[in-house]
């Protein structure tokens, strides 16, 4: 066969090969991928059985743990609604009240949403936007 | 002298944009005088950061919080060491890190190049300065380090806890190194294509700092992994965190860039191919720098959102049309000169590696990008996993490290059969042998894919063994050499060679670990009292005693932990959680000293075998009724002091905060004297050490093919091939 | 004030040193530019084709080549070394003798 005739060819199933994995990488991506949600479109449309991200903020006073069970709530940014969380595993070190959080969650009864092992993720702290300490406030923060 | 540093930054930016335009005109009609001037305001930047740096480090070293960036990024109570750090834990500083970084690594660039590749370096100058005048644009108008405040308070809030690691020292800095030193072949290409120098001498130049980059890029990212390993309370050192990825995209497209350009000096192929993988490295090198300022994406790592996404976006925008456009522009001058010879030689296996690789990179770049890819097509945000992520990675990166093997045993045009005879029988047989004693190894047949990888690994160690193993003899057989002595010969001749194979020996070592650590881990959470154990793996883990240490850094709870296996003492185990003190006062006078961030100290025993890591989180809700307590005793004193003589009140004040210190030590020590259980978590992961040795492997051998052969040794070889094709040249033409 | 003088002095500096090339007085172009950044080339071509040799011949006292496919291949890579030392012969008679030298290029290996 002509060389360069030989080489097209190679080209054409090796790009075609190339192709049909990207496109069942891209598929399995959306069917795998889980839905970033809101505390109020959880609230409105979880439906059980499904898994979903939940993005918010943990509510001031709302952490609480328990016998290696944290719970705590989640804020929705836009809407004065919140959910409730059970979670076990992993909990990052930056997580507090008030900090952004992530986490896999699938809906329990009510508005309690049971957290998926493992799973959570806190946004970094944003110190960079932090305004500085005023001067002098709280005292010299020295223990012996 | 935060007037000077911001004065700087403007010479700088002026510099910057000169250069750019003496460079320019230098090329195309001023002429070499003018190319000069060009490459000395490279230089000249260098110096004049140089300056803006250290000012801006001074500054941290000496508590000076006028400065606004050190007075939001540490505290008088910050170790010296961490001090220096915190100069680029901020956006600020870490924007002037990586522009400094950029004039020190371009500056040696065009030093080294200054009498080579003389139509090119000009263009690369001014596209270098360009990405300097962009960063220092920001540094100017949108992210200052040297804003100073009106009002200088008495005490920093602190370096993050998370980033007071060894790790973090040099993790940035070794990061940026990489980027920066991708933006010098990136530059050269872009050089290469505009003025139609597109063979063999711009690449020969800029290979070294294309290896360079790879080099730092690849020991930031393991520091990275080391540090969230050590520091993070998760126990694991990857998580397809979108930073993560981006600092993973360069480095999977540079290395098969540093591959695919062996052929491309070797057989003039693969022009377009390399062109459009050196720009699509300085590209990603780029976005990995966008990633993380922007806050586009949610990652622990990000700086959180900011106003810099436009400007990068328009930056990348521009970087991606260009280089495209600059490819198509010059496809004609991008011509092979020679055809592959046969599938069946190290250009293929080099060529099928480049394609895993960039397949590699495409499924990271997918996964990462997919939130903001599935909102723009189904408009709504989803994210994948890591569960999607392995399910491509693992076969990919399986075929890849089998590549590393093959590739050493293959010569370059063609592989015969009596080569793979020669070559291919004793790693096979070294995997094979390897993967039949792990029937022996109880549960090792239980992860196959693990078991099977060990084969692969194997057959790639002897592989390079072998190789290492023959041209010793070969040398001895020429020179009469002892084995080290003819060893080290034939390697010091032979660095990119050798360096390489040692490079593919660390791999495999690398992800042996990775693989068989995640494969076989036993992980156990856990609430213990002291007295208490728990048994991980057969380890039994016994909570010994409860520690409490309150500094002025930190309050630090933890436990001592005892481990031991059949009756038989293998370690003592410390853990810690510290808490550092919130500049919030609404938590109260005791409450905020446990109120702000906290961070983990793992204990960690690792060997040869396995490692055994614990973390402990010690719950403080039975601490908050006499924290409450506290708080309300020391406000109602503290209004009584307020409202009281005021001659007396500087005293008084003193003696309660001192009161208050020892009542904070107090409760800190009730952890000790009346201990609730704590949450522990347990980790046992086999071969988890070999990663790290694994990379030590691959960066020796990566700064092995780096190191350039004395020029007297170069010259005398170079000379004798010379004079053996001088007599064939001499025969022809007679 | 001190700080004015800071800046100053690295103003100066910077203008100096980026000046220099220009007070020597303006070369333009070099009208041998594309005849020695194309020697440039070739040299860089030579070095790599050298290094070629240089593997192939530890290639077979390593035993992936065997003598007779070393023999083959040896042959093919001087013929290629000796058609860039003639291309490089026939570029260095354009430049001239009159021509600076071209820097050599880095090592390969």
């Amino acid at each position: 066969m002509d060389p360069s005739r030989k080489r097209r060819i190679r080209l054409v199933v090796a790009l075609t090969a190339a192709l049909l994995a990207a496109s069942a990488l891209i598929y399995t991506s959306f069917s795998a991928g889980s839905d970033e949600k809101t505390a109020g479109q959880l609230l409105d449309g979880a439906v059980a059985g499904k898994t979903y991200t939940l993005a918010g903020t943990v509510k001031d006073g709302s952490v609480r743990r328990a016998d290696g069970v944290l719970w705590f709530s989640v804020r929705d940014p836009h809407r004065p609604v919140a959910v409730r969380v059970r979670y076990t595993g992993i909990v990052p070190d930056p997580f507090r009240a008030g900090r952004g959080v992530m986490v896999k969650v699938q809906r329990g009864a009510g508005d309690l949403f049971v957290g998926e092992k493992d799973t959570m993720v806190t946004k970094c702290p944003s110190k960079f936007q932090v305004a500085p300490p005023r001067p002098g406030s709280g005292g010299p923060a020295s223990l012996t | 002298m935060a007037t000077v540093g911001r004065a700087l930054l403007i010479v700088a930016f002026a510099v910057a944009l000169y250069g750019v335009g003496a460079s320019l005109y230098g090329a195309f009609a001023g002429g070499r005088a003018w190319v000069d001037s060009g490459r000395r305001a490279v230089y000249a930047l260098a110096g004049v950061l140089t300056i803006a740096f250290a000012i801006m480090e001074i500054a941290f070293l000496r508590s000076d919080f006028s400065f606004d960036v050190v007075a939001t990024h540490s505290s008088t109570t910050t170790p010296t060491f961490y001090k220096a750090t915190a100069a680029w834990s901020s956006q600020e500083g870490s924007l002037l890190l990586w522009v400094w970084l950029l004039s020190v690594w371009s500056s040696l660039a065009l030093l080294v190049t200054r009498r080579r590749v003389r139509e090119v370096a000009p263009v690369a100058t001014a596209v270098l300065l360009t990405f300097a005048s962009f960063f220092l644009m920001l540094t100017i108008f949108f992210a200052q380090p040297f804003t100073t405040l009106a009002a200088v308070p008495q005490e920093g809030t602190g370096l993050n806890p998370l980033l007071r690691h060894p790790a973090m020292m040099f993790h940035p800095p070794m990061l940026y190194s990489g980027y920066t030193l991708f933006s010098i072949p990136f530059a050269f290409a872009i050089g290469a294509l505009i003025t139609r120098r597109l063979n063999a001498e711009w690449i020969v130049s800029t290979r070294r700092f294309a290896l360079a980059a790879w080099l730092c890029l690849g020991v930031g990212i393991v520091l990275g992994a080391r540090w969230s390993y050590t520091e993070l309370g998760w126990g694991g050192y990857w998580a397809w965190d979108p930073v993560e990825n981006a600092s993973l995209l360069p480095w999977l497209t540079g290395t098969a860039f540093i591959h695919s350009i062996m052929i491309q000096e070797r057989r003039g192929m693969l022009k377009v191919w390399n062109a459009s993988l050196v720009l699509a490295t300085g590209t990603l090198a780029i976005l990995g720098t966008f990633l993380v300022r922007s806050g586009i994406l949610d990652s622990i790592h990000a700086f959180g959102a900011s106003t810099l996404g436009v400007p990068f976006l328009i930056l990348i925008g521009a970087m991606v049309l260009g280089s495209v456009g600059l490819v198509v522009w010059r496809r004609a001058d991008l011509t092979s000169e020679h055809r592959l010879d046969s599938l069946l030689s190290r250009e293929a296996v080099f060529l099928f590696q480049n394609v895993i690789l960039v397949g590699l990179a495409f499924v990271v770049w997918w996964g990462t990008f997919f939130p903001l890819i599935s909102e723009a097509v189904t408009g709504t945000r989803a994210s994948v996993g890591p569960p999607w992520f392995d399910k491509y990675i693992v076969p990919l990166a399986f075929v890849l490290v089998a590549l590393s093997g093959i590739g050493p045993l293959v010569p370059w045009r063609r592989l015969t059969w009596a080569s793979v005879r020669r070559g291919f029988v004793l790693p096979a047989l070294a995997a094979l042998v390897t993967v039949l004693a792990l029937l022996a190894v109880p549960g090792a047949w239980m992860e196959p894919k693990a078991a099977a990888f060990t084969g692969v690994v194997a057959f790639v160690l002897a592989s390079v063994g072998q190789e290492l193993w023959r041209g010793m003899r070969a040398r001895q057989a020429s020179a009469r050499e002892s084995a080290p002595v003819a060893l080290a010969g034939v390697v010091r001749r032979n660095r990119r060679r050798y360096g390489g194979y040692v490079v593919h020996a660390g791999f495999a070592v690398l992800l042996l670990g990775v693989a068989v650590s995640s494969s076989f881990q036993h992980a156990r959470d856990i609430s213990l009292r002291p007295g208490q154990s728990a048994r991980v793996d057969g380890f039994d883990i016994t909570y010994v005693r409860a520690t409490a240490r309150a500094a002025s850094e930190k309050i630090s709870l933890g436990a001592v932990l005892d481990i031991s296996k059949h009756g038989r003492h293998v370690a003592t185990l410390r853990t810690t959680r510290g808490f550092y003190p919130s500049q919030d006062i609404s938590q109260g006078i005791v409450g905020r000293f446990f109120g702000g961030e906290s961070e983990s100290e793992v204990g960690l025993r690792a060997g040869l075998g396995r490692d055994i890591w614990t973390v402990i989180n010690p719950n403080l809700a039975p601490l908050t009724p006499i924290i409450e307590q506290g708080n309300r005793t020391f406000r109602r004193a503290m209004v009584g002091i307020m409202t009281g003589p005021a001659a007396k009140r500087q005293q008084a004040v003193a003696q309660l905060y001192a009161l208050r210190d020892a009542a904070v030590t107090a409760v800190a020590r009730r952890f000790v004297t009346s201990p609730w259980p704590a949450d522990f978590r347990f980790i046992v992961s086999p071969l988890a050490t070999w990663i790290w040795l694994g990379a030590i492997i691959t960066f020796l051998g990566g700064l092995l093919a780096l190191w350039p052969a004395p020029a007297a040794a170069r010259r005398r070889v170079s000379a004798g091939y010379a004079a053996r094709v001088a007599r064939e040249l001499a025969r022809t033409t007679q | 004030m001190i700080e004015l003088l800071v800046v100053f002095a690295v103003v100066l500096a910077v203008v100096a040193v980026v000046g220099a090339p220009l007070r020597r007085g303006a070369q333009g172009l070099d009208p041998d530019a594309a005849a020695r950044a194309e020697l440039a080339d070739l040299e860089a071509a030579k070095e790599a084709k050298y290094q070629e040799i240089r593997d192939a011949e530890l290639d077979m006292r390593t035993g992936k080549l065997s003598d007779e496919d070393h023999r083959v291949l040896d042959g093919e890579l001087r013929a290629e070394a000796i058609a860039l030392l003639k291309r490089l012969d026939a570029v260095r008679a354009r430049v001239g003798a009159d021509a600076a030298p071209v820097a050599p290029p880095p090592a390969v290996g």
